[in-house]
């Protein structure tokens, strides 16, 4: 292959019907109040680590419920687990268990479990 | 009250603040004429299947209006134009396709709204792609018992767009037409109930659910009916080769171009004055806001009243509005219309 | 799909055009890329239909590729459309036709320009006499070939020796159309058709017998900008957008691609040969390319001119399978032949060939 000095540009539309939502439906089905997000952004906002990372417990639920998962990865890791989430949603997602359940869905999608 | 059966009053549109407005005039003693340039009494509630918040049937609120108009005091007159109108004095003189109608006191517009035609959005492909269709084109399909694409089979996934010529400055209508976002969202419930199997996906730029339990809906439909929401203005429809409907928009949370394919495309027309009262409006002089409705003498205390003595307005003709406020403003309508006959204001020229 | 719907759209945007008398200013890239294309225009118009087509051997490049990345500025551009509004003047010429659609845009927006802010009007008047003591009147139509070729492809159709259909079945042959941006995204009030459903290539290709394919990427940019390739680690951008159009029409097995725009008939075929050489992929039926063709190529194929005469031997993907589809006879040998008999430089590396 030739190469002139420049490549194509791989699109960065989510591509909705190929994307993979075994990790959002594993979500959905064992913890159902994720359903209620509306992406005000209270959480992301008293977010401990947002302060200081690009953390956004907010994409991240969106991002989810798109099934972009290599971002979703690359963001998880980061939450720091300290509940502060929890405590603003005026929807009453349980916040801290959607990122329990997001690790526990990729370990299980690494392991071809889900 | 012997004085009031003398009064004539003349309300033009029989919809659903014509029928309510024609009601309690009549119980209250006056004689009233109803016009109506469509085939039978009801307006744009003929034809819906069920009404939000609640989702009781649009039927019940049909049959209340028939029940209004069900008076010896109204008389009905069914598919008839305006032909002019004139005010004499105090009096008008209304002259419709079926002849003249006896001097009144005075006018009630009730004329109503239109809805948008979508084709001139031209993106969204309405009257071009067989699958795009608009949120009344749906209702019949839910009146019909069944839910078919082109093809005449079930859409695997629905996708209900938001705001078409409403808040959009490409077509002109700045306002924002108000009851779109709850019929969207009671649409897809219904959607979700008729079609257990299918997606349904609503692109929305705000969620405006304004009214008693509007937003308990939203609810109801994200936790039990799963439903999807992406806001997102969809800039785009195309068929692709299997002959399904490709959406682009961007999914603004997420802060990215999103693409999807679905089979039925479901357009939320809104709401602009109906061009069959502005037209009547000409003859007398009457006001038209910046938005193309009627302009209403005070936004706050005098919104049933014109900018010409006499003439009343009552429903969707002054701006956009669900069914509750329209019976409301009709009946307020009537307040402002019985204390305007009794006024001494009234018997300056006779 | 219903047809109904389209026309109601395409009705709106109609486009006033006139049928003679015309100014011509050339392209720069056609000129360059395309000489068979501009050639055949003139002569057609001339000599096929009789119409009055002037040239002035004195205008200029419109400066387009200048403006549009940043490097001549408005003011100057005004100026140099200004001049040659004043040689259209000094011939008495009202109507301008221009065969670049870059160029189309520049003028429209110049003239929008004066419309709206009439003191840019007065300053152009007053730099371009300062600078080369001409005064010019603002023309009465502005016209792209494209328009002028719409408006007379009946009277082409008429002449058709061999039309757009597979000359053993009778079947119209699938077409994708693409129109340059600043033709109708600018202003679709001044493209027929609009912006959304343009209906000047369309309007060709069906009444010389073929048939228009309408697929997702259809309004998609090619990419060609012109700030994008100008530096060569960005040409990325550009190609991946025509790469975006090449994925979406695929499905749909086109036989060619018409485009009204110079820079995107550059782009669209010479795109074709990057990709298949950097990432191996060819969009055409069995691992072929598409040929990518101007509308007056189009035309002289349809009319029955010699398909080496038109130019089309110069492209990267060689037309060789839309001839052999349309029954167009060829002489293999003479392709690389000039008029005097000597031979000509071929290019390497074709697509088709």
């Amino acid at each position: 292959m030739k190469n002139f000095g420049f490549s194509s540009i791989k699109p960065r539309v989510i591509d909705y019907d190929r994307n993979n939502k075994a990790v959002s439906d594993y979500i959905l089905k064992h913890e159902p109040s994720f359903a209620l997000c509306i992406g005000c952004g209270g959480c992301a906002a008293t977010c401990s680590a947002a302060r200081f990372t690009d953390m956004s417990l907010r994409k991240l639920n969106i991002l989810i419920k798109r099934g972009e998962n290599d971002e979703v990865r690359r963001l998880m890791n980061k939450c720091m687990l300290c509940g502060k989430c929890t405590l603003v949603c005026p929807r009453g997602v349980n916040t801290r268990n959607v990122i329990f359940l997001t690790q526990q869905a990729f370990r299980k999608l690494d392991n071809y479990a889900v | 009250m012997p004085e009031q059966k003398d009064k004539q009053i003349i309300i033009i549109g029989a919809g659903t603040a014509g029928c309510t407005a024609a009601g309690q005039l009549a119980r209250e003693g006056y004689r009233v004429s109803l016009i109506e340039k469509d085939g039978k009494p009801g307006g744009k509630v003929n034809n819906w299947y069920q009404l939000f918040p609640d989702r009781r049937k649009g039927e019940e609120v049909r049959e209340f209006l028939m029940g209004e108009i069900d008076n010896p005091l109204i008389n009905i007159s069914l598919s008839t134009d305006i032909d002019s109108i004139v005010k004499r004095k105090n009096k008008y003189l209304v002259t419709t396709t079926r002849g003249v109608m006896p001097p009144a006191d005075a006018i009630l517009m009730a004329t109503g709204f239109d809805l948008f035609n979508p084709e001139r959005k031209e993106e969204y492909g309405y009257g071009i792609y067989n699958d795009v269709i608009t949120s009344v084109e749906l209702e019949e399909k839910f009146n019909s018992g069944s839910i078919l694409t082109s093809k005449g089979i079930p859409p695997k996934r629905v996708g209900i767009v938001h705001c078409v010529g409403s808040r959009d400055e490409k077509v002109g209508n700045f306002h924002c037409s108000k009851v779109c976002c709850v019929t969207a969202v009671k649409q897809a419930i219904e959607i979700r109930e008729m079609l257990p199997a299918t997606e349904v996906f609503c692109f929305y730029m705000d969620m405006r659910m304004f009214g008693p339990y509007y937003e308990e809906l939203y609810r109801e439909a994200q936790e039990k009916w799963v439903v999807n929401f992406i806001r997102g203005k969809v800039s785009e429809a195309t068929e692709n080769i299997e002959g399904r409907l490709l959406v682009k928009v961007e999914d603004t949370l997420a802060g990215k171009p999103l693409k999807m394919q679905v089979d039925l495309l479901v357009l939320m027309i809104g709401m602009e004055n109906s061009l069959s009262g502005r037209r009547i409006a000409e003859d007398l002089n009457l006001k038209i806001g910046m938005n193309g409705f009627f302009s209403v003498a005070d936004n706050h205390y005098g919104n049933n009243r014109s900018n010409i003595k006499g003439v009343f307005y009552a429903g969707t003709c002054t701006a956009a509005m669900n069914i509750t406020d329209t019976i409301s403003h009709a009946r307020a309508a009537v307040v402002e219309i019985s204390s305007y006959l009794k006024s001494s204001e009234r018997e300056v020229e006779v | 799909m219903k047809l109904e719907g389209k026309k109601r759209i395409w009705k709106e945007f109609q486009k006033e055009i006139p049928d003679n008398h015309f100014f011509f200013v050339r392209s720069c890239i056609r000129q360059s890329f395309f000489p068979g294309s501009e050639q055949f225009l003139i002569k057609m118009l001339r000599e096929e239909l009789g119409k009055d087509i002037f040239e002035d051997p004195r205008h200029t490049t419109c400066t387009g590729i200048g403006y549009h990345g940043d490097v001549v500025p408005f003011d100057t551009i005004q100026a140099v459309v200004a001049r040659h509004f004043a040689l259209a003047t000094e011939h008495g010429y009202k109507d301008i036709l221009i065969s670049c659609v870059t160029s189309f845009g520049i003028y429209e927006e110049i003239i929008e320009t004066w419309k709206h802010f009439p003191e840019t009007l007065e300053k152009t008047r007053e730099n371009l006499y300062k600078a080369t003591k001409r005064e010019f009147e603002v023309p009465r139509t502005i016209l792209h070939t494209s328009d002028a070729v719409y408006k007379f492809k009946d009277e082409i159709a008429a002449r058709a020796r061999y039309p757009l259909v597979d000359h053993k079945t009778g079947e119209p042959l699938k077409a994708v159309e693409h129109i340059g941006c600043h033709y109708s995204k600018m202003f679709p009030k001044y493209g027929v058709g609009g912006a959304e459903f343009p209906h000047t290539l369309v309007g060709m290709i069906e009444s010389w017998g073929g048939e228009v394919i309408d697929y997702p990427e259809r309004r998609h940019c090619c990419g060609f900008g012109f700030r994008q390739y100008l530096v060569q680690a960005n040409r990325g951008y550009s190609m991946s957008n025509s790469l975006k159009k090449f994925e979406s029409m695929e499905p749909y097995k086109p036989e060619f691609v018409l485009a009204n725009c110079p820079g995107c008939t550059m782009f669209m075929d010479k795109w074709q040969y990057t990709i298949k050489e950097q990432e191996g992929r060819t969009y055409g039926v069995n691992g072929q390319g598409i040929p990518v063709l101007t509308y007056e190529e189009l035309a002289g194929l349809v009319m029955g001119y010699s398909p080496w005469d038109l130019g089309v031997q110069y492209h990267m993907v060689q037309s060789e399978p839309l001839l052999d589809k349309m029954g167009i006879p060829y002489d293999k040998d003479k392709k690389y032949i000039a008029k005097d008999g000597s031979k000509m430089a071929g290019p390497k590396n074709l697509i088709n060939a």
